[in-house]
């Protein structure tokens, strides 16, 4: 029986599809069998930023409409054969994701893998409550900013008050911090919030700090999940937030400003 | 320069000031999600239903008031009857 796992923020540029993707390859790398859906029906990207974008035949709606069956839309990725990706629905609205109909491919999908990654859109409207309805372990994907941070506390909420756990009055979501973008150097400065000030005010459980990177863009770029980029420090954050989340102990890197050699410092290295 | 640091120490950094107003924010935030008393406005107007079975009331003759103290929560509810008929008001916790 799989875990449903949804990435979730409520506010939008965060970094939840870039998570999703590296946490669904991640996952699979270390042998789990994953499946990572797209729920931003009409404006769809995981399959991009998972690099198989010429590959989607059908999507998400045709699954639950029946106009396909699921495994004739998953897309299984090149490089791992325990990666699938079901892409959203360019053309559909939101209306699509019935209860039902996500509940039903849900069910299939739980049968079938050990892990089911929910790729949330932005927002608390349909297509994030859909996301977040069926999961039973929560990525809150923040950044150290005011209104990312705000959003989060808000889907936490409604995590905890509208799921179908907390309606049917079973165990908790189990909730997980994820803090992006996230500038050492600046936080030093004392002109970004600290982990330690996101962790207080959110009140869960920290998974992972993946600090800012140019590794993510051009990863994007690439169409390549940016775990699959060992020489970054994004990568590496990546590597350690799985391998914390499949229980390991592994320390927080990227926390503490890069030191700056005094050969750097002479030869005004950043 | 050394005498700069003095009028920089006195500023908050804005990572500082970030922090309070968020714990504010996210705390009235809270407030209105747990609070439970989304029910109210159904409440006053079933209340009123009743109260009208006997009394003929206007609309604003019902009125909450909601109290916190830590741990503590107090809905104070009251009807307040028309002139003719007074009995006095009605309070009840």
């Amino acid at each position: 029986m799989a875990k449903v796992i949804v990435v979730t923020s409520g506010k939008g540029g965060v970094g939840k599809t870039t998570t999703s993707a590296s946490l669904g390859t991640g996952l699979a790398d270390r042998g789990h069998k994953t499946a990572v859906i797209d729920f931003d029906v009409g404006l769809r990207n995981l399959d991009l930023i998972m690099g198989v974008e010429r590959r989607v035949v059908y999507d998400f709606v045709n699954v639950i409409q029946g106009e396909a069956t699921l495994k004739q839309a998953l897309i299984k990725d090149k490089q791992s054969d325990k990666l699938f990706i079901l892409a959203a629905s360019q053309t559909r609205d939101k209306d699509a994701l019935t209860q039902d109909g996500v509940g039903r491919v849900m069910d299939e999908l739980r049968a079938e893998f050990d892990y089911v990654i929910c790729d949330s859109p932005a927002g608390i409207e349909k297509g994030a409550f859909m996301a977040m309805y069926f999961a039973d372990e929560a990525f809150v994907v923040t950044n150290p900013e005011v209104s990312s941070v705000r959003d989060s506390d808000r889907v936490l909420g409604i995590l905890a008050a509208k799921s179908r756990r907390a309606e049917q009055g079973g165990d908790r979501i189990k909730e997980h911090l994820v803090l992006t973008r996230y500038n050492a150097e600046r936080v030093a400065k004392g002109e970004m919030l600290s982990v330690e000030d996101v962790k207080e005010i959110l009140a869960i459980p920290l998974l992972g700090v993946i600090p800012e990177s140019p590794a993510v863009l051009s990863s994007s770029n690439a169409g390549v999940p940016v775990i699959r980029d060992m020489t970054s420090d994004a990568g590496l954050a990546y590597t350690d937030l799985i391998a914390r989340f499949l229980g390991e102990d592994r320390p927080h890197r990227f926390l503490a400003p890069h030191k700056k050699s005094l050969f750097g410092k002479w030869f005004g290295e950043r | 320069m050394d005498w700069l640091k003095i009028f920089r120490a006195e500023k908050k950094s804005s990572a500082q000031t970030a922090k309070e107003r968020l714990l504010i924010t996210v705390a009235h935030q809270r407030q209105g999600e747990g609070n439970g008393l989304h029910f109210l406005p159904r409440l006053r107007e079933e209340l009123l239903a009743v109260v009208r079975k006997y009394v003929q009331v206007p609309d604003e003759a019902v009125q909450f008031n909601v109290q916190r103290d830590e741990g503590l929560e107090v809905l104070e509810l009251n009807i307040t009857l028309p002139e003719k008929e007074r009995r006095g008001g009605v309070a009840s916790h």
